[in-house]
């Protein structure tokens, strides 16, 4: 019990880290990334050839995953992603982002061929840590409290900076802000880095619970969108809730009732969602 | 559409305002149904080896349409269409396997089975837009696939339903082996399918579709109600997609699990985009040459498809965002200004 307990937070904590980044900017930019998983799953080669094929070790191949997938994709955003912000234009923001996956899936498997690959762990991380009577494994105790300096470094970002207050007048009203001063661009940009480091780390930090393969990006969109619309685009404790909320009782159900896991999943999300059109936790913050 | 249409009526004035009527675009829609028949006859002939593959383009043309009917005139953004398809291929499958042979009777009843699924959950989740109706339709069609996968007895779970063996087609012609019959009548379903699908959207009820797609607020304040006009659509829309379904089980012989998957849908919509959308012959078009290309692609490696279908898509998106049709109509539209030029 207490086991499937571990497992599940951490594997809510990885959905949360990868969909929070889609959740800011969903609630920025009001574009529907259907492309967020693949920038996970790049980030995750990047560690994983880093780690195998360069012997960096396992810290040096996170910074350098997370960095190398924010520098590729700032262009696509300049590029790509100006010309569909907005509400009225989900259609093409689907089919853009649809088209981008499929490019990068292509051009991962092309790079990196199509077996599985895996991110060596550091001894540091194999072993386990004792909690009083019980004894979980250091990856799963890593994973978590990753997760929980990621929701905490989130909210003093949003809630105590300065680029946070800012971030928050976009969203409320983007033209009123840009009137004020605010450079709406530039937010948008650093926005999307972001949310695009947000999905390497979560890709790599992943690894072992969501197994890295050319069709990771299609595999698991429709689980970090079910997260954004539960906890409602761009509200941070929402997608932390949410994440966890899925993680625990998929891992649960995994364990408990294997045949109708998934069908619970998705009778809830269409109850929430038919109760609570824009996510359960709608919250105020950006 | 009503811009390209408007489009469409500038150039037409500036370049033969006298013939202006007569060479309207839209007069010419009645030539779908011809040209695609002909084109279906001639690659009856000319491809004789793939009438396989032929069938299935032919089918989904028909499913594609259904998406057309949601998205081209109702402007609902759907990831769940296959929920419907899924739905009318294993209510045809089952049916087939179990009581009835009659193709017609199994059509019908894939029909009936998608339009009713598409009633339910179209009344059930159409009150929602943007990323929470795509987030609705996926989940829809999760849990189609998943009941689909655990009732095992019924629907053979993941090895797919087979053993559907359809009497011969109004008792005369056989399903042979060479798929000749399952051709031709995946074809004259087509036929119909498109026969009546324009006579929906020229309809009132069509164009009420249309008003709301365009402006629900005045449609409501004339006295409609958006929402039943949508959730009416979205069933008859769910009728063709079974239909559809059904007709992919009747000429294939097999039902499995991705018929109701959520990248079918994605496919569905990837291909009606290419064709171009609110058209219907758009849809005809955008599976004929995503599935073609996609046999000549994916028969060397599957990912250099994934690469060419991805750019194409995002080329699409950001280029020619009316698609393939608009790109002709649009060349068209270069040709006459010039000839009303000169």
């Amino acid at each position: 019990m207490f086991g499937i307990a571990v497992d599940g937070v951490a594997y809510g904590m990885i959905l949360f880290i990868i969909s929070v980044g889609l959740s800011v900017t969903l609630g920025l930019m009001r574009v529907v990334n259907l492309a967020h998983g693949a920038f996970a799953m790049v980030g995750g080669y990047v560690a994983s050839y880093a780690a195998q094929t360069l012997g960096l070790p396992y810290a040096a191949a996170l910074v350098v995953a997370v960095a190398l997938t924010v520098l590729a994709t700032l262009p696509l955003e300049t590029l790509l992603y100006r010309r569909i912000y907005g509400h009225a234009n989900e259609l093409s923001q689907v089919l853009l982002t649809i088209g981008l996956t499929f490019v990068i899936v292509a051009c991962v498997n092309y790079l990196f061929g199509p077996t599985l690959k895996r991110i060596p762990l550091p001894d540091a991380l194999l072993g386990t840590v004792s909690l009083g009577p019980k004894a979980i494994p250091t990856h799963r105790a890593f994973v978590i409290g990753m997760g929980a300096v990621t929701l905490l470094g989130l909210w003093w970002l949003l809630e105590r900076t300065d680029f946070g207050i800012r971030l928050r007048a976009a969203v409320d009203d983007p033209a009123m802000a840009a009137a004020l001063g605010i450079r709406t661009e530039r937010l948008y940009m650093a926005t999307f880095a972001l949310g695009t480091g947000l999905a390497a780390l979560g890709g790599v930090l992943g690894a072992e619970l969501l197994p890295l393969e050319p069709y990771y990006a299609i595999r698991y969109i429709v689980l970090f969108l079910a997260v954004v619309a539960v906890g409602g685009a761009g509200s941070i404790f929402g997608s932390a809730a949410a994440a966890l909320a899925l993680g625990v009782t998929d891992t649960a159900g995994k364990y408990l009732i294997p045949n109708f896991g998934e069908f619970f999943f998705y009778a809830a999300l269409i109850l929430i969602l038919f109760r609570w059109p824009h996510g359960f936790f709608k919250g105020r913050t950006a | 559409m009503t811009a390209a249409a408007t489009d469409r009526a500038k150039t037409d004035k500036t370049a033969a305002p006298a013939a202006a009527p007569a060479r309207r675009p839209r007069d010419l829609g009645w030539l779908g149904v011809p040209v695609t028949a002909a084109a279906g006859l001639a690659a009856f002939w000319l491809f004789p080896e793939d009438l396989g593959l032929l069938t299935r383009i032919l089918a989904t043309a028909l499913y594609v349409l259904s998406l057309d009917l949601v998205l081209g005139y109702c402007g609902i953004a759907t990831l769940g269409q296959a929920a419907m398809f899924g739905t009318g291929a294993y209510a045809a499958g089952i049916a087939a396997v179990h009581w009835i042979g009659d193709p017609l009777a199994l059509l019908a009843v894939g029909g009936l089975a998608g339009g009713l699924i598409a009633l339910l959950t179209g009344a059930l989740i159409l009150h929602a837009r943007g990323l929470t109706l795509l987030m609705l339709t996926i989940a829809v069609t999760q849990i189609v696939q998943e009941v689909a996968n655990k009732a095992r007895d019924w629907t053979g779970g993941s090895d797919g339903l087979s053993g559907i063996d359809p009497a011969p087609l109004l008792g005369l012609f056989r399903f042979d082996m060479f798929g000749r019959t399952s051709y031709l009548f995946a074809l004259a379903v087509l036929l119909a399918g498109l026969l009546v699908a324009r006579r929906i959207v020229r309809s009132p009820f069509g164009l009420a579709c249309r008003g709301v797609k365009e402006d629900p607020l005045r449609i409501s304040a004339i006295g409609g109600s958006p929402k039943a006009y949508l959730v009416a659509m979205y069933a008859v829309a769910g009728v063709f997609a079974g239909v559809a379904g059904a007709l992919t089980a009747v000429t294939s012989g097999i039902v499995g699990l991705d018929s109701a998957s959520f990248s079918w849908s994605a496919e569905a919509l990837v291909m009606l985009v290419l064709g171009g959308t609110g058209r219907l012959y758009g849809a005809v078009l955008g599976t004929v040459s995503f599935m073609g290309v996609h046999h000549i692609l994916a028969a060397s490696d599957p990912f250099h498809w994934m690469l060419f279908i991805g750019l194409f898509l995002m080329g699409v998106v950001l280029f020619l965002p009316g698609g393939i049709l608009s790109g002709i109509e649009r060349l068209g539209g270069l040709f006459r200004a010039k000839g009303g030029k000169a």
